[in-house]
């Protein structure tokens, strides 16, 4: 056994970074409101500054501690409990980033260090906002750090926070710790097959990044009751509750494309609670902002601002605790596992609750509210009502996620609750596509109140062209790529257009008089955009790949499952859509050019993450991706099935990808094929037995010379040359340099493919060894077993088993690209927007 | 009336029909005799079970049966009422499910198998079940 050495220092660090961010955070939180107190003192300076210098010493704790988790993780220092069960050796640096916030330390840090980033500008242009803000931020990160903190409380043995620089053997009672208190893994567990990919590298900071941002428009709210400035914090807040938005709405959204392309549930959007629990305070964000503009421009909707902010950041709250206790523990399957630290996240949750209702209600009788009521033909009322609609949204989602919460409560005073949440995405669909239709018809009369002086009596008038422009596109949408299946969806569309061409219309208007102003009329054209995306894709979402053999794949599947699954023979043409269909063999990904190969032109050496290409490698086009000997890197897990997709000269190949993973047992993932029109998603339903299971059977003993030419399993096959293999060849096959080997070069034919089988006879120290070689995928293998000293022929014992197949599910959905794009338009607007709300709020303080 | 009040006049009505709603879509917790006769009567809509993988004498799961492509499996599942049914779930075996203490299958009975949509599991937390990797050791 290698003597490791265990780095306990760098975890003490760490350990150590986190109880002085603890402790600063609660110092800073006092200083702040010190320093508030002190505002208009002669002593206002000094205890600003030395608030300042407290929360910048707190900054640079939280730096140290993600330095150092990220250290421990980079450096695969698996005696810490962290790195183990999140990384391992071969994962590559930017999947240690998602090891860094898989486990529920990490994703705590993450939110701790955007609060950090977002505190230093705060700092930096808060003006007399500072202190005041800066106290709430300083609580709450006082609340966030105590759960990494990993104290246990002397006397009461209460554990105080859970700390990610835990050692393994003070985490896993195992023996080997007992014999060998210094032992360390030589590998970690690895990251989630499923988190390794792109989108879950920035997905989380993305999310949370969005979550952090929305701390600000709470502690200027806060802040605005508190010290008695009720109106005026809503202008500073503004842009930054708009950010939130934003980039909330964006990170969400990588989620959900990151589930689409990675999962095969067949979508992007699932209704799973903790999908559900970012939605609602994301909802609830949009619906405070819409609030928050009415009461800039009309002095209406304070106190509606006040509860929606205290709402928001309250649901905020509660996702955490929903997502992070273990209460959703029975109806999700992506929360986290329970770390004991749900009273905690309970306290924090009611902390700020109650706290929050109790001072709007104190300060309630002294908070101004405006004596006019909303005119029903203002751009204000029609907001409201897009706030309105964006509220009940959420609460609409809201009460069947909380089931497994109200089981908790009813458990808890003794009571017993047979109640589940919701498990058929439908329940949540068919109301939530009503409220969709509605906001988006909102958005478009909206902006034409808001941007139009339009009198009582005339409203009719201004709507009537686009209005009939409306039904004109909707026919004509209707006539050409419209099959009839729900009205409801005919409902959705002309929702969706109507919402284009009125705020269309009004962009025009503001791009000739004042571009800076489209940021709304742009980010609801995205939202329109997105409608008529998931209206076609979900709508007309179609299982394109039929089973019109008549077989029953499986007969535990249902007659729907059998048919709609298709069976694809290894280099045989099938039919599907408009595509003919072959399935071209098992491949890997090399990770330095990122090509396919099939399986059977590389080698494996001793290192199970590289492997060695055995002869030249061709692509398509002719050119050269792996020459021979040449050694490449890859994921050992992950197998990818190749499809080719034929349609008249097109010609595009997909590689579904199954993942075995030691820990998780195979995880299957779909490859996408995205064209202009429509998306077609294609994962494997069953994959034939693997490698070790297959039956071979051995048959008569072949005696050929060379260029002769035979059947193998109905294959036409040739040898094709007898030769001594040279010095490289029997380095990269793992031979000695001493030994004498044979190679026997067979060529088969299958219907599109030339393949090759390579035998040897290897001899060492008057030693023979016959190693066969064997092609999965025609279901053939050779062992190569001398020479015939009568004939001079070789003789060979072929051997076969069933041929390659693979079982895919394909779907087709139609304008997906309209999602995506209506996405990217919406972030565009929520940029613009965010921008000039920056602007004036800066002119304001100014 | 001023219309911030009808505003929360259809907030608060909204709820109430939300919860009226909630209360009628919502699943519901049933044994395996209850899902058995409720398919039996023609019931379609989908019910949770709760219960904990058959086990041996000496705590080794068993009745366990993976498809030969590992893509699909069938288990025992022992329901609150001690009552053992066969359950087949046409994805592979989740991550963690033969560590898990309690599990949650969602879906309903076709003839005398239980057909599971979903599979979730109540794992045990990190702190006590985790094992050293043998393959990992030295």
């Amino acid at each position: 056994m290698i003597l490791s050495l265990v780095h306990k220092w760098i975890g003490d660090t760490g350990h150590l970074f986190v109880i002085i961010s603890f402790v600063t955070a609660l110092a800073s939180s006092w200083a702040y409101y010190n320093a508030y107190r002190k505002a208009n003192t002669i002593e206002a300076s000094s205890a600003l500054k030395y608030a300042r210098i407290l929360f910048a010493i707190h900054g640079l704790a939280v730096f140290g501690i993600v330095v150092t988790l990220f250290s421990i993780i980079y450096n695969n220092y698996f005696e810490y409990h962290y790195a183990w069960s999140h990384s391992s050796r071969h994962l590559p640096v930017h999947y240690m980033i998602s090891s860094f916030w898989e486990g529920q330390e990490g994703s705590f840090l993450l939110w701790i260090f955007w609060h950090v980033v977002t505190a230093m500008f705060i700092m930096g242009k808060g003006g007399e906002w500072e202190a005041p803000v800066m106290t709430v931020f300083s609580v709450v990160q006082a609340f966030l750090t105590s759960m990494v903190l990993g104290v246990v409380l002397p006397g009461i043995e209460l554990k105080l926070g859970s700390s990610p620089f835990m050692l393994l053997r003070d985490v896993i009672d195992d023996p080997t710790f007992i014999s060998n208190p210094n032992f360390v893994p030589e590998d970690g567990r690895g990251l989630n097959p499923l988190l390794q990919n792109i989108w879950m590298v920035i997905h989380p900071p993305t999310l949370f990044f969005g979550f952090a941002l929305t701390l600000v428009p709470f502690s200027f709210m806060i802040s605005g009751l508190w010290t008695r400035k009720y109106k005026e914090w809503v202008k500073p807040a503004l842009p930054w509750t708009l950010l939130a938005a934003g980039v909330l709405g964006v990170g969400i959204l990588m989620g959900a494309y990151w589930a689409y392309e990675t999962l095969n549930f067949g979508g992007y959007w699932n209704w799973d609670p903790v999908e559900n629990a970012v939605y609602i305070p994301w909802l609830f964000l949009v619906a405070s902002y819409h609030v928050m503009i009415v009461f800039t421009r009309s002095k209406s909707g304070l106190m509606a601002s006040m509860i929606m902010v205290l709402s928001m950041y309250t649901l905020i709250l509660y996702s955490t605790f929903l997502t992070r206790s273990g209460v959703l523990g029975e109806s999700s399957v992506h929360s986290f596992t329970d770390l004991g630290l749900s009273g905690q996240l309970l306290i924090y949750l009611l902390f700020f609750f109650i706290g929050g209702v109790a001072l709007l209600i104190y300060h309630g009788r002294r908070i101004p509210s405006s004596q006019k009521d909303v005119e029903t033909y203002s751009g204000e009322f029609w907001v409201f009502i897009g706030a309105l609609i964006l509220i009940l949204m959420g609460i609409q989602v809201l009460l069947p996620t909380s089931i497994p919460v109200y089981n908790k409560i009813v458990e808890f005073f003794g009571g017993i609750s047979t109640a589940a949440a919701p498990s058929d995405p439908a329940e949540y669909s068919k109301y939530q596509i009503w409220f969709a239709i509605l906001l988006t018809i909102t958005s478009g009369i909206a902006q034409y109140f808001w941007w139009k002086n339009i009198k009582k009596g005339k409203a009719l008038a201004s709507f009537v062209p686009s209005i009939i422009l409306t039904m004109v596109l909707v026919l004509i949408i209707l006539q050409i790529g419209f099959t009839y299946s729900d009205f409801r969806l005919i409902i959705m569309l002309i929702a969706g257009v109507f919402s284009l061409l009125a705020n269309g219309q009004i962009l025009i208007e503001l791009l000739r008089k004042k571009p800076v102003l489209s940021g709304g009329a742009i980010t609801h054209i995205g939202v329109a955009f997105m409608v008529i995306g998931i209206l076609y894709s979900t709508g007309f979402s179609n299982v394109v790949s039929e089973n019109t053999s008549g077989l029953v794949i499986n007969k535990n599947m249902t007659t729907q499952e059998n048919r709609e699954n298709l069976v694809l023979w290894f280099d045989e043409t099938s039919k599907m859509a408009e595509y003919d269909l072959n399935y071209l063999g098992r491949h890997v990904k090399l990770d330095e050019n990122g090509e396919y190969v099939r399986i059977s032109d590389v080698l494996p050496t001793d290192d199970p993450y590289k492997v060695v290409a055995s002869r030249d490698i061709y692509n398509e086009e002719n050119e050269l991706i792996a020459g021979k000997a040449d050694t490449f890197s890859l994921n050992p897990e992950n197998t990818y099935y190749k499809i080719r997709h034929v349609r008249g000269d097109e010609i595009i190949d997909m590689y579904p990808r199954v993942q075995d993973n030691p820990d998780m047992g195979k995880v299957v993932s779909p490859d996408l094929l995205h064209t202009f029109t429509r998306d077609f998603y294609t994962y494997a339903t069953v994959i034939p037995p693997s490698d070790d299971e297959l039956k071979w059977v051995a048959g008569d003993t072949m005696v050929i010379s060379v260029g002769e030419e035979f059947f193998i399993n109905d294959y036409v096959t040739t040898l094709k040359e007898v030769v001594k293999l040279d010095a490289e060849e029997l380095e990269f096959r793992g031979l000695n340099k001493n030994d004498l080997a044979l190679k026997a070069a067979f060529e088969i034919k299958s219907q599109s493919l030339t393949h090759y089988v390579e035998p040897l006879i290897v001899i060492r120290d008057d030693m023979g060894a016959s190693l066969e070689d064997e092609l999965i995928e025609l279901g053939i293998k050779v062992q190569f077993l001398g020479v015939d000293p009568n004939t001079e022929k070789f003789k060979f014992i072929p051997y076969t088993t069933q041929k390659d197949f693979v079982v895919i599910k394909s779907i087709e959905k139609p304008w997906i690209n309209l999602l995506w794009l209506g996405t990217i338009i919406l972030a565009v607007g929520f940029g613009i927007s965010t921008y000039r709300r920056f602007k004036e709020s800066a002119k304001k303080a100014a | 009336m001023k219309k911030q009040y009808i505003f929360i006049l259809v907030i608060v009505a909204a709820v109430v029909a939300f919860i009226f709603a909630t209360s009628f879509d919502a699943g519901s917790y049933v044994t395996f005799n209850e899902a058995k006769e409720l398919a039996d009567n023609g019931s379609e809509k989908q019910y949770h079970v709760v219960g904990e993988l058959k086990k041996d004498a000496s705590g080794e799961v068993i009745g366990i049966h993976p498809s030969p492509d590992k893509l699909s499996f069938s288990f025992t599942l022992v329901d609150d009422n001690k009552e053992e049914r066969q359950v087949f779930y046409n994805e592979p075996m989740p991550q963690d499910f033969m560590k898990s203490e309690k599990v949650v299958v969602v879906g309903s009975f076709r003839q005398n198998v239980f057909v599971a949509d979903q599979i979730l599991m109540k794992c045990p937390s990190k702190y006590q079940e985790e094992n050293l990797n043998p393959n990992a050791q030295l």
